[in-house]
């Protein structure tokens, strides 16, 4: 059994107000050291497989076809073996 | 005139859209659950507006696997008539039926009200519009349209903006309310025409909108 963890966020050309929002708030906290901040999603995928090549190109799969809209976000992932 | 409306769990529109079809313009409609498929060939498919699946993972983009959405692309590739009002706008995009995604609006607020649309001149539906501006209620959170520079331009190159907004309300790119495809036969937009045709809501402007939709069916 593999587990994929996926980090999905917002394209770098795209804007994201939710994480310029948090990073106001930062700012308001006095914390000007953060230049910036970009919200994501974390994804925790299941692979029944013994494989990591397999389960790789599974999770690049999923990723590419349902989990990411590429018009607007990237990702990165790892699997592990559980 | 036949119009099948297409239902996914959380869709909330569909019987809006479906009445004022049918009451005002004497549409057969056909409601399609999403788990069903169909084979006939409409004049119209409506992908109405709601919360499919919740909005979950992101708008519109569970719809697209629904088994009634094999039907709406091959009946896409016949060169048949789809209208994706709001979430069916989110799910047109989501599906690659039309280009770009639709964001977050950038004031991250969901925002419910009127706004006044402007037809694009060079767009096939647009251009039948005589009046220069209408009144559309809007109802979103995820509603700021987003395509890349290159997209951006060949949508105003080949005429696909169908409307943009006279005051910004969710920080779309362009302004853009409403685009289609470069033949204008399968159409998306933000704003809920069939929300403004009844005159005892006191707007009828939506009815152009839909004037200028269907006036190509007849």
């Amino acid at each position: 059994m593999f587990i994929a963890k996926i980090n999905i966020t917002l394209k770098d050309s795209v804007l994201d107000p939710q994480g310029q929002t948090v990073l106001r708030a930062l700012h308001d906290q006095g914390k000007s050291i953060v230049s910036d901040l970009r919200v994501g999603k974390y994804l925790e995928v299941k692979i029944n497989t013994d494989d990591k090549s397999e389960a790789d190109a599974l999770a690049k799969e999923l990723c590419e076809s349902t989990l990411v809209n590429q018009v607007i976000e990237t990702y990165r992932f790892v699997t592990e073996k559980l | 005139m036949k119009v099948n409306v297409v239902t996914f769990p959380g869709s909330n529109c569909d019987q809006d859209v479906g009445t004022i079809l049918s009451n005002v313009y004497g549409a057969d409609v056909n409601y399609v659950w999403h788990r069903e498929q169909f084979n006939d060939l409409p004049d119209l498919v409506v992908l109405p507006g709601g919360f499919s699946f919740g909005d979950y993972l992101r708008t519109g983009a569970m719809a697209k696997f629904s088994p009634a959405m094999e039907s709406v692309f091959a009946y896409a590739k016949k060169g048949g008539r789809i209208l994706g009002i709001c979430n069916g706008f989110q799910i047109l995009t989501e599906a690659g039926l039309l280009p770009g995604a639709l964001l977050h609006n950038r004031s991250l607020k969901y925002v419910c009200k009127d706004v006044n649309l402007l037809p694009v001149a060079n767009n096939k539906i647009a251009k039948t519009i005589r009046q220069p501006s209408l009144k559309i209620p809007i109802a979103h959170g995820e509603g700021a349209y987003y395509a890349d520079k290159e997209t951006l331009q060949t949508l105003e190159d080949e005429g696909n903006i169908v409307f943009r907004y006279e005051e910004n309300p969710n920080g779309s790119l362009h302004d853009i309310a409403g685009i289609s495809d470069k033949a204008a036969k399968i159409i998306g937009m933000m704003p809920h025409p069939e929300r403004a045709v009844n005159p005892y809501i006191g707007n009828e402007d939506g009815k152009l909108i839909l004037d200028a939709i269907l006036e190509k069916l007849s």
